[in-house]
């Protein structure tokens, strides 16, 4: 059976909280899971990114390329425009 | 007037990068672009080349600025509040040491082949992937430097790592490494860096490393990782990205990459070596065994990897059977190496003491207590009359990964395993099939190995003797090399903690993961 | 082909013997004696006689064993290059086919490193 799970890893810190909150927002079948200085964010087939989520979150205009700054690793086909970065695996 | 419409992300992806390219008018491209061609390679359409991530220079700088600023604050405190002095014990040091010297000049010439390897892309895409590589992998060398140098104000080994790097034997093996892929052509180039160290194996150099550091109180190299982290996975989408692009664009391209796999992964397995040894032994307080590593990141994820590249006609890399195999021993064979030869090297080396091999029993329960226990327990019956044993006749070495001929037979932990060929009337030998099929496949160019135990014997070295050779090295006697017990960096350390020798032992014990 | 290049890529090898001054290269491992880690290097006079080479060479690289002074070299099976040999003690190393580069591996039965563990 084909594994279609993606994944995005990021820093444990303040700024990567607000991200953290947001994608568990837009992200019903998210499994979020705490280790020592990081978060790792699974998902099946598909996971994404939203700005506008992150900047109610902020209250300040955000660039989903700010993510760099926090990133560890991700796992799956990345697409990325000026609204959203997505992850995606399978059909 | 009306104002000029923001570019959108996609856009301006395309006018940065590649709306800059050209077909070429007077020149033809096989000229600009020498190098295509000799590896066998067939590229049909570099407009095939998908950009992981639609990163401009405007927003590389910027958010590469923002790392820095960050990390080299962080830096900052860590030297003013003697951060060093925090770590779980001074053996940890020694990690470092191996670090700097064998590592760090990786990057820097990661930089280097990157920027070599993008030069000669026919294609946009992966010219801009490259340039970016190339920028962050010199930003890493910097940032390491940085880094550590914060441990060289205080402890031994670290004050000449380049000159140690192109010289000192046990630094042959990353430095040829490196060399090795560097002169070959930039497709495999990409295939040896990209995809098989920067995608296949590298979380076992990373993790090891950055947790290693962050279980021993090290947060500046902590720091480092962090910083490096999100270049890393791009990194890794450029890994992932290059193999898929040659295997699509030509049928021809599959055994070829094959080939290169299966050399680059044996390459890079050997090269690993030094971090199992690392993770087992020179960690006072362990993350997980490399035996544990291994079933994890290459095993598990790299059996998946490997399942998913299949449908292109890719299947594991040769003899990766052995690397499981050998899991239960490489790291107690490596740092018997270097318990043997450290009145040459330039970290201290020491015995794990009860606690440590208990550790080390439960987690090689079919290994330790059989085959390396007892030379620990020799070496400290030797020790405690006050005679350090050093094994003094320079090692055999292998032709093409160049570590001492430690390794021992796949099937028998207590033979050593010889491999060898023949190449115009001489001989060379090998530490295991791995690596003599790669000397088999292209023989001129390992046959021009600087290997430094004959080096030495020929005299290019400083001289015939041991002092001479450390010199040479401008590795300090007595101060850089030998046991860790007898060195100045433990003499310090015990000072600085103000630890008397019983309380530095009782603190030791402390740290080792249960 | 020997090498994947854009040109012909040919030199001399780094290690041919004549760059040893006078000596040749000569790969020794001891068998079952890992606390060793590795086969030893040397480079010995091609016309070192075998005997000299047990006698005055050897002890310096094994001797902090202590299986070495227990050796009974009646018993000692020699490998070279993969083959069985039977030295002879008086020859030189070349003229007895121990050429530039050979291994010589050696076995002493009964004697099996530190409590018998290949150590």
């Amino acid at each position: 059976m084909a594994n279609n799970n993606v994944f995005i890893a990021l820093q444990n810190n303040e700024e990567a909280r607000p991200i953290i909150e947001a994608i568990e927002q837009d992200n019903s079948e998210a499994r979020v899971e705490y280790a020592p200085a990081m978060v790792k964010i699974d998902a099946p087939g598909r996971l994404v990114v939203r700005r506008e989520t992150v900047e109610g979150l902020i209250g300040r205009d955000w660039d989903p390329q700010e993510l760099h700054i926090n990133l560890i690793s991700l796992s799956g086909n990345v697409d990325e425009d000026d609204d959203e970065i997505v992850l995606r695996r399978g059909n | 007037m009306a104002a000029n419409k923001r570019l959108s992300l996609r856009e301006k992806y395309q006018k940065f990068t590649r709306d800059l390219a050209w077909e070429p008018t007077y020149q033809k491209k096989s000229d600009i672009f020498p190098q295509t061609e000799f590896e066998g390679i067939h590229i049909h359409d570099w407009d095939k080349w998908e950009d992981p991530f639609r990163l401009t220079v405007d927003a590389y700088w910027k958010y590469q600025a923002e790392k820095e600023r960050k990390l080299y604050s962080i830096i900052d405190a860590f030297s003013q509040n003697n951060g060093q002095l925090n770590v779980t014990d001074a053996r940890y040091v020694n990690a470092l040491k191996l670090f700097l010297t064998g590592v760090s000049p990786l990057e820097y010439a990661a930089h280097r082949g990157f920027a070599m390897a993008g030069r000669q892309f026919g294609g946009v895409g992966p010219q801009v992937s490259c340039q970016m590589q190339s920028i962050d992998e010199l930003r890493h060398s910097q940032t390491q430097i940085h880094t550590i140098s914060q441990y060289n104000k205080f402890f031994n080994g670290f004050h000449d790592w380049r000159h140690m790097h192109d010289r000192v034997w046990y630094l042959s093996v990353p430095k040829s490494f490196f060399d090795d892929a560097m002169s070959a052509g930039p497709f495999e180039f990409l295939t040896a860096i990209s995809f098989s160290f920067e995608y296949v194996l590298t979380n076992l150099l990373f993790m090891p490393f950055m947790s290693g550091a962050a279980y021993n109180g090290d947060m500046a190299t902590v720091t480092f990782g962090f910083s490096a982290q999100s270049d890393e996975s791009r990194h890794m989408t450029l890994g992932l990205e290059v193999i898929k692009f040659m295997l699509e664009q030509d049928e021809r391209n599959v055994p070829i990459i094959q080939k290169w796999i299966d050399k680059w992964f044996w390459r890079g397995y050997r090269l690993l070596s030094l971090v199992s040894m690392m993770m087992d032994y020179m960690l006072p307080k362990r993350v997980m065994s490399w035996k544990e590593a291994w079933e994890m990141y290459f095993e598990e994820n790299g059996g998946a990897l490997f399942e998913d590249l299949s449908r292109y006609g890719i299947r594991m890399p040769k003899y990766w059977d052995v690397s499981v195999k050998e899991k239960h021993r490489l790291s107690h064979e490596v740092w018997s190496i270097f318990y043997n030869y450290d009145h040459a090297a330039a970290f201290h080396s020491w015995l794990p003491d009860e606690s440590e091999m208990e550790w080390l029993s439960a987690k090689y329960p079919d290994t330790f207590d059989k085959y390396y226990r007892p030379r620990f327990e020799y070496w400290r019956s030797l020790q405690q009359n006050g005679e350090r044993w050093y094994n003094n006749t320079l090692p055999m070495l292998c032709q093409t990964c160049q570590i001492p001929m430690a390794f021992t037979e796949p099937d028998d932990p207590t033979q050593i395993c010889y491999r060898s060929s023949e190449y115009n009337g001489d001989r060379y030998h090998f530490c295991s099939d791995g690596c003599k099929d790669i000397f088999d496949d292209e023989p001129e160019k390992y046959v021009q190995a600087w290997l430094p135990v004959h080096q030495i014997y020929q005299g290019n070295c400083g001289g015939a003797s041991v002092p001479e050779v450390l010199e040479w090295y401008h590795l300090v006697d007595d101060q850089d090399n030998k046991e860790y017990l007898e060195s100045p960096d433990r003499a310090n350390w015990l000072r600085w903690k103000g630890l008397s020798d019983a309380e530095a032992d009782r603190e030791v014990k402390a740290a080792v993961n249960e | 082909m020997p090498v994947q290049a854009m040109y012909e890529y040919k030199y001399k090898p780094l290690d041919i013997q004549e760059n040893f001054h006078g000596n040749q290269l000569v790969y020794i491992g001891w068998e079952q004696h890992l606390m060793f880690c590795a086969p030893v290097c040397l480079p010995l006079p091609p016309d070192m006689p075998f005997g000299a080479l047990i006698k005055d060479v050897l002890p310096g690289v094994y001797g902090s064993h202590p299986d070495w002074e227990k050796v009974d070299w009646d018993q000692v099976e020699w490998k070279l290059d993969d083959n069985a040999f039977a030295p002879d003690m008086e020859a030189g190393l070349e003229d007895q086919g121990i050429r530039h580069k050979s291994v010589i591996r050696f076995r002493t039965p009964g004697l099996n490193g530190i409590e018998g563990t290949a150590t």
